[in-house]
């Protein structure tokens, strides 16, 4: 079982980002365990700059804006260690 | 077909589909004038009224910004997949005060920022080792001086008036944050911010083919377009209002040159509430400046509801002591009075 931990103040983009992980999942039949964390003092522990922000087996893998659902599905079938890291443009300017 | 070959169809599919789409654009553009005048005529109402007068203002601006918004905006979306938080702060960590406030104050324009990850950011930066001072640039330039504003002055009130706003909202940017970093306010920063553990820098490595970049471009436009085009055509509304209906002398008498030292002042006051709305008030500011009103004045509006912004001072407050608050918020207010009154002064 893959974990996933979403970093986000529940902003829109936090929780669309939550609700297309969930699905992509679901969709590509990938067992996951999906985490909301939600405090400041631990998103800042991840040293992330922007959220919201995805961790993967432990591993920062993506930073800033809802990622595409192309992304979440290589995640989802890489394994753990060669799994390439992506941002994309912040959530809003 | 190998992914290579896949990767390469796909962004040549892009690069034909952009150079239509670019071609539709000027073509637009260019047939602007003829299309308002067709749309006034399909109304039946003589354009020398007030109405015709104010409609064939909306016929004629509404598409106009709708086009350069999404253009600008496209582009802006390509851009920021060149730069991201990351690599921002790595240009700007250990840079001296000076040199770093310029890099900042100017990277702050082309990354890709949002008022929920200023904490994020704002920590993250200060750990790397980015001088208050700098980071205090690059927070406000970022939010005053981005594309959705450029892009409307640019629109609605020519290149002069958008490359002023560009300027002056630098140098306001660069200024404050020498400023705040001569004051040396670090210990204003909150206790508990201090007292972090240092997080090594998260390198997040990025891969983008063309393809990928073009698409975030578009999905930028989706959610900023997406978000503000109510507001704009609303705004343009007004403007158009005021266009037709309001006469001259009125707004000269409460905005224009000489309406006494408060206009300024109270301009930069009503900005401060103001945020989410700044798309939509750049079309009244057009109108009213059409009428009479004083450009110092109206940018110093403009800067005002983008530079300082409650919600986001509320955000800061979890990171930054009351009087650091203070000092940047009251800073940033004089140096946009500055900029208001040099202006109504000096044009």
């Amino acid at each position: 079982m893959i974990d996933i931990k979403v970093l986000g103040t529940g902003c829109a983009n936090c929780k669309a980002t939550i609700q297309l992980i969930e699905a992509t999942a679901k969709s590509e039949h990938v067992p996951i365990a999906l985490e909301k964390v939600e405090d400041m003092q631990s998103i800042i522990g991840y040293g992330v700059l922007s959220t919201p922000g995805i961790v993967i087996d432990g591993k920062v893998v993506h930073a800033g804006g809802v990622p595409t659902r192309d992304k979440i599905v290589g995640w989802l079938h890489e394994e753990p260690a060669s799994i390439a890291a992506s941002t994309d443009s912040g959530c809003c300017s | 077909m190998d992914i290579t070959q896949n990767k390469s169809h796909a962004d040549v599919k892009w690069f034909i589909g952009l150079v239509l789409a670019a071609l539709l654009v000027t073509v637009a553009y260019l047939n602007l004038t003829p299309f308002a005048n067709l749309l006034l005529a399909l109304t039946h109402i003589d354009p020398h009224t007030r109405l015709g007068d104010a409609l064939s203002f909306y016929f004629f601006e509404a598409p106009k910004v709708i086009l350069l918004l999404i253009s600008i905006v496209f582009i802006m979306g390509v851009i920021h997949t060149f730069i991201s938080a990351e690599r921002t702060r790595a240009i700007l960590s250990g840079r001296r005060l000076g040199a770093g406030n310029v890099m900042a104050a100017g990277l702050g324009i082309v990354t890709p920022f949002c008022s929920c990850s200023a904490i994020p950011l704002f920590i993250g930066f200060l750990q790397a080792g980015v001088p208050l001072g700098v980071m205090f640039s690059f927070l406000i330039s970022a939010p005053m001086v981005n594309e959705v504003a450029l892009s409307m002055l640019f629109a609605l009130l020519g290149w002069k008036v958008a490359g002023l706003y560009l300027g002056l909202g630098l140098s306001v940017a660069i200024v404050s944050g020498l400023v705040i970093g001569a004051l040396q306010m670090e210990n204003s920063v909150e206790d508990w911010v201090r007292a972090l553990q240092q997080t090594g820098p998260v390198t997040v490595t990025e891969r983008f083919t063309w393809s990928q970049r073009f698409q975030s471009g578009l999905t930028h436009v989706q959610e900023i377009v997406g978000n503000v085009w109510i507001y704009i055509l609303l705004g343009i509304g007004i403007g158009a209002g005021i266009h037709g209906y309001v006469p001259e002398h009125v707004m000269v008498s409460l905005m224009g040159k000489n309406t006494g030292w408060w206009s300024v002042p109270a301009a930069v006051l009503i900005g401060v509430p103001m945020y989410s709305n700044a798309a939509g008030m750049i079309p009244i500011v057009q109108a009213l400046l059409g009428k009479g009103a004083a450009l110092g004045t109206t940018l110093a509006f403009m800067m005002s509801v983008t530079a300082l912004s409650a919600p986001e001072m509320f955000i800061l407050r979890k990171v930054l002591k009351p009087r650091l608050i203070a000092t940047f918020a009251g800073i940033v207010a004089f140096g946009i009075l500055l900029v208001g009154y040099v202006f109504n002064t000096v044009l």
